[in-house]
């Protein structure tokens, strides 16, 4: 792969809370329109890993760029130098970030929670804002719902409005973490029908998912993550059903 | 609600024993359940209302109360006037307190350790000083500085005033109760905004949305929920802390009352016309804290709950209040 193609490129990255190491080193270059699922044991940095790609953990070592511009920093003669919040907001702006408790805002409606980003961050006049969330709603089929409390609706659909709510700002990349752990177990095809319906239509995606089957069927490429560091990558053929390292098989075997 | 209520039905382990089951002919629809007799609460409310009727009995016939001396007075210009100097003052003093707190309560959450210390040590002395010594304080203020002027710190002054003339009775004590409310509001803003989740905050930063726009539009409506039932103790207590300012010969309605009975001799009576002033005050923010806290309250309930008056139509419409509406368990895509 070259470097110029990179869609999301992260380059020994380090991170620790305290005296937890919690990412030591992890390297990733993911191609535009490829969907990433990122898969690990509880505790392996694959959540803090999504979180560093849009800056909500900041990193010890190391960089992320999207679309060739670095996230959280300014690079000056070999330093990095850490950008201003309002810097920092911007960039967000192209990276969707959808919650494994969805987030929404339960004191607006869910056409407002669609809204408010795409109007105060990027100034969009309000009804042209208004007319892209309808469309996005009836993409995640919940058209109906446009007046309806985020408290009114079912797991499911609350999670669909927080992935409708990511796409208003048309972002690069789309950062998933978990986006069915905290489903009832029927809930969950709806939503990752909705991802998989995203991945057909070529937006780069990165998912740090449980969910073997989903992975298999939809990502390009499958991320295995132990102890803070990638230990094995390539497409799910190979990382799924054909594991080289002793500890991705261990943990298929604990999951499959 | 009844003195009465209907025990939970026993399930069939529960049974004492003995109880034989009902004859296996009968339809169970037609089984009536006898609920359980309270004989000791109809006792103890039978106790209670004798009491409140001696307590009512006493307020109408004991001449002390001098009822028409009440009447008299309680719509009188000078109670009247009296009462809106109380109502300026307790307006005043909570936008002003509520408005310091609200910056005081940013500034504690801040991350500069300067705006945090100073914050948090204006709560401490402002809790610590009583407000009747602190009214005093600013009272006095013209014994402490004689001019106040604007200039370059420590440096020349381009223009000064007469520290008194310049506050006045009324304004220091409208300096008083505000920086006084303001040291509590500041601990009641904090506290509203600290009960918002934390996902809250990350989602509205994760979607870009600028910080101020992050405060006024995603934390404070939600932090309104914990800030408004403490805000209305507080402003509450504010309406009737302004008597306090009486020391300083200010006309609001408790000196008022006692520039009457002082006159008069009256005391019982007029004191009863501030407790009827302050009685009916409270309850007019009592029910104003309903309505903003229903206002608030929504997308937090499935179904908001009536308000007073949607209950009593529905009551004269003789439709009874839906129960509320279960959870679906299916969705409707």
């Amino acid at each position: 792969m070259s470097e110029d193609q990179a869609m999301v490129d992260i380059r020994g990255v380090h991170k620790s809370f305290g005296a937890l190491e919690v990412l030591r080193g992890v390297d990733l270059r993911l191609r535009p329109g490829e969907v990433t699922a990122i898969l690990g044991p509880s505790g392996s940095g694959k959540s803090t890993l999504l979180r560093t790609i849009n800056h909500l953990e900041k990193v010890d070592r190391g960089w992320i760029s999207i679309d060739g511009e670095l996230i959280g920093y300014r690079s000056v003669r070999g330093r990095l130098y850490e950008l201003k919040e309002k810097a920092v907001l911007r960039q967000r702006t192209h990276i969707g970030f959808v919650f494994q408790d969805f987030n929404l805002f339960p004191h607006l409606t869910v056409l407002e929670n669609l809204v408010e980003a795409p109007v105060s961050a990027l100034r969009r006049p309000r009804a042209e804002a208004q007319a892209t969330a309808r469309r996005l709603l009836e993409r995640v089929g919940l058209a109906d719902k446009a007046g309806a409390y985020p408290r009114q609706l079912s797991g499911g659909q609350q999670q669909r409005v927080a992935i409708a709510r990511a796409l208003a700002l048309e972002p690069k990349v789309l950062l998933f973490d978990e986006p069915t752990s905290a489903l009832d177990p029927e809930l969950v095809g709806e939503v990752l029908d909705v991802i998989k319906d995203l991945a057909r239509t070529g937006t780069t995606m990165i998912v740090v998912t449980h969910e073997i089957g989903f992975a298999r069927e939809v990502a390009d490429t499958v991320v295995f993550m132990d102890g803070g560091v990638v230990v094995e990558q390539g497409p799910p053929s190979a990382v799924l059903d054909d594991p080289s390292h002793p500890r991705t098989r261990a943990f298929l075997a604990k999951v499959l | 609600m009844g003195l009465t209520t209907d025990p939970a039905p026993p399930g069939p382990l529960l049974a004492p024993p003995g109880t034989q089951p009902p004859p296996p002919t009968e339809d169970p629809a037609e089984l009536r359940v006898v609920p359980v007799r309270h004989y000791g609460r109809w006792a103890a409310a039978a106790a209670v209302a004798v009491l409140v009727a001696q307590f009512v009995h006493g307020l109408v016939t004991n001449p002390v109360w001098e009822w028409h001396v009440f009447a008299d007075y309680v719509l009188s210009e000078t109670i009247v006037q009296a009462v809106l100097v109380t109502l300026q003052l307790t307006a005043y003093a909570t936008v002003l307190g509520f408005l310091l707190g609200t910056v005081l309560a940013f500034m504690r959450l801040s991350r500069n350790p300067v705006l945090q210390t100073v914050a948090w040590s204006y709560v401490w002395v402002f809790r610590s000083i009583p407000m009747i010594v602190q009214l005093v304080f600013w009272f006095n203020l013209g014994a402490l500085y004689r001019e106040l002027g604007v200039g370059i710190p420590f440096g020349p002054v381009f223009w000064s005033v007469d520290s008194n003339s310049l506050i006045g009775t009324i304004g220091a004590a409208l300096i008083g109760l505000s920086l006084h409310q303001a040291a509590y509001a500041a601990e009641i803003v904090r506290g509203g905004v600290l009960s918002v989740d934390h996902g809250q905050l990350e989602a509205a930063a994760a979607l870009g949305i600028p910080r101020l726009r992050q405060i006024r539009r995603i934390v404070l409506p939600q932090a309104m929920r914990a800030i408004l039932p403490t805000a209305g103790n507080e402003i509450i207590g504010l309406l009737k802390g302004t008597s306090v300012v009486y020391v300083m010969a200010i006309g609001e309605l408790f000196y008022q009352v006692q520039v009457v009975y002082g006159r008069t001799g009256r005391v019982i009576p007029m004191l009863m016309v501030a407790t009827a002033w302050y009685v009916l005050l409270t309850t007019v923010l009592s029910v104003a804290q309903f309505y903003v806290e229903r206002r608030y309250a929504r997308g937090a309930d499935r179904t908001p709950p009536p308000t007073p008056l949607q209950r009593l139509r529905r009551l004269a419409a003789a439709q009874p209040v839906p129960p509320p509406v279960p959870r679906p368990l299916k969705e409707q895509p």
